[in-house]
């Protein structure tokens, strides 16, 4: 009874459907293809690359191949995580809509609640699924191409395999956590509309838009509560003793974007005529 | 076996507005328990609007509606289970096969057993004859196959009724006459079956109570017999001498007649007395190669009602 009121079984089936479709494994592939080709570029170039050239971390991938993962997921995290994100939350609502499943849901009956929890349940877990992708990736490809050993942080201080391995795990959950906001935003976009492409790409352009402000100056008073405004401080976790202030901010403040869009995914999906 | 007084819908004054037009426009529709009723009209008449807002789908602009006695959508999530649905045309995730397809809509009602998920997947897959294709990815599925996976959704648990929109559209006549029997065979076990179609021979065979909705109203509501007394009968002769002929029935009473080729037809009473007509006819020397009663058919009563046009009404 307990597993029924939670929708176990319905998230077990949510996670089906996603994990059944050749796209949720093609966007996978290509998240883990970002640390190869960072790893395989780095490992040809080696030489040429001065010590602070190119993004950050980067001269350090070849100094340890534990730094691969942090350094994709930096790659990844302004457009293409985000992208993949979106994909999957534009398509929550939309998509079903669009297929005409979402109509035998509702009769099934589904709940309109329980489905929309179930919903921005699946696309974190596909969030997750994501960010441990970079990162397990970048481990493996760095092993392979540089040497590995204790990892030297950003405060200098060196911690062993095993707490690196730890870390990386941490920065993977932190990138997962910066992604719900958005998920949330992505949700309530897909309870408007039937074409789940506009969905994607309109949670795609507000994470733009997003980032723009943040980078503007002018707005100085509205950065802290942009929702990429943390993105970056994964950085906070690489540092000993650890930081954990930004993990606390940030989830702070996409906990506020998960109950402000989920409030109006609400409010829009629990009242809406279902005509598709 | 059918209770007239006791029913499986009722709406009452049901309005559902899009903007400034009515799509459905303050409908009283009463179907029976037990009964096969056909839900008549032609596309965009207000058919598929109305079944989406007996299922919760859709909120009534204005109006009541009653499903096996629940109020709707107050008591909607405890009505839902006993109600097994076709709603416009079936709908699966391509990328799965038809079994897995079941499986999920099944888990994703919230009163299902678990325990006897498969089972009852398994039933219903049997039921309408796709166990060897549950298997297949439904986007390599016919149309028709798609058609019984829907029934197979409608038929996961045991229903009290099924609401079924065009449940014969895209069949070819083999699979139209097995769904035609698969109807019977339900409505045989008690099971109240409300279809709509657009095509009146459908409902002629499957159909014991009938209500035909045309632009948004419902024109015509009963029982197939009801609906039938309520046409008109008509008398057709052909003879010789059509024009004699003709003042001799006026001589007997029939006025109103209509001269066709060669043929006259009248409308006149149900107990009309044909023989005597006849008689009376040999008598004055008639050469009569025809005489008999007719009723119009249901169809040409349909298309009284909804119009002959291939023009969409609004």
């Amino acid at each position: 009874m307990f597993a029924k009121a939670l929708g176990l079984s319905l998230m077990r089936s949510e996670l089906r459907v996603m994990f059944t479709r050749r796209r949720t494994w093609a966007m996978l592939a290509a998240v883990a293809l970002i640390p190869i080709l960072l790893a395989v570029a780095v490992a040809l170039t080696s030489d040429q690359l001065a010590p602070g050239e190119g993004p950050p971390f980067l001269d350090r991938v070849t100094q340890n191949g534990l730094f691969t993962g942090f350094t994709a997921t930096l790659l990844a995290l302004p457009l293409f995580l985000p992208l993949t994100v979106a994909v999957v939350a534009g398509d929550t609502i939309a998509g079903e809509a669009s297929l005409g499943t979402l109509r035998y849901l509702l009769i099934a009956p589904v709940g309109r609640l329980r489905l929309l929890v179930v919903k921005y349940l699946g696309t974190v877990v596909f969030a997750l699924a994501a960010t441990f992708t970079l990162m397990i990736a970048g481990a493996i490809i760095g092993t392979i191409l540089f040497p590995v050993g204790p990892v030297t942080l950003l405060s200098g201080d060196v911690i062993s395999l095993g707490e690196s391995i730890w870390r990386m795990a941490l920065v993977a959950i932190y990138t997962a956590l910066s992604m719900t906001g958005i998920l949330a935003i992505g949700l309530f976009i897909s309870t408007l509309t039937t074409v789940p492409v506009g969905a994607m790409a309109a949670t795609v352009v507000l994470t733009g838009v997003s980032q723009i402000l943040d980078n503007l100056p002018q707005v100085e008073w509205m950065h802290e509560w942009l929702f990429t405004h943390y993105w970056l401080n994964f950085a906070d976790l690489l540092r000993q003793p650890i930081e954990l202030g930004s993990f606390g901010q940030n989830a702070l403040l996409q906990l506020g974007y998960i109950a402000v869009f989920g409030a109006l995914a609400y409010s829009r999906f629990t009242t809406k005529d279902i005509l598709s | 076996m059918i209770d007239e007084n006791q029913l499986a819908i009722s709406t009452k004054s049901l309005v559902k507005q899009f903007g400034s037009q009515q799509a459905v426009a303050g409908i009283d529709l009463s179907v029976p328990l037990g009964s096969v009723f056909g839900f008549l009209g032609p596309n965009g008449s207000g058919k598929t609007t109305t079944i989406r807002m007996l299922l919760g789908l859709a909120d009534a602009s204005s109006g009541e509606i009653e499903v096996l006695g629940n109020p709707i959508p107050a008591k909607l999530q405890q009505t839902l289970p006993l109600v097994g649905a076709l709603v416009e045309g079936p709908a699966f995730y391509p990328y799965m096969s038809g079994r897995d397809n079941l499986i999920r809509i099944d888990s994703a009602d919230k009163f299902s057993d678990p325990k006897t998920r498969k089972t009852r997947v398994e039933a219903a897959l049997e039921r309408v004859g796709l166990t060897n294709a549950s298997k297949k990815k439904v986007h390599a599925y016919s149309l028709g196959m798609k058609q019984r996976l829907g029934l197979a959704n409608a038929l996961l648990k045991p229903r009290k009724m099924l609401i079924l929109d065009e449940p014969t559209n895209g069949l070819d006549p083999q699979g139209t006459r097995e769904v035609r029997n698969l109807i019977r065979s339900l409505a045989k076990e008690g099971i109240t079956i409300f279809v709509s179609s657009h095509l009146l021979s459908e409902i002629e065979q499957l159909c014991d109570h009938l209500a035909v909705m045309t632009a948004g109203k419902i024109v015509a509501q009963g029982s197939i017999e009801e609906l039938r007394s309520k046409t008109q009968t008509r008398l057709v002769l052909k003879t010789d001498r059509l024009d004699d002929a003709v003042t001799l029935l006026k001589a007997e009473g029939i006025s109103k007649l209509s001269l066709k080729a060669d043929q006259i037809i009248a409308p006149v009473e149900t107990d009309f007395n044909v023989a005597k007509l006849n008689q009376k006819l040999v008598k004055a020397k008639f050469m009569v190669t025809e005489i008999r009663l007719e009723q119009p058919s249901l169809e040409e009563l349909f298309v009284n009602l909804t119009g002959e046009g291939f023009e969409v009404v609004r």
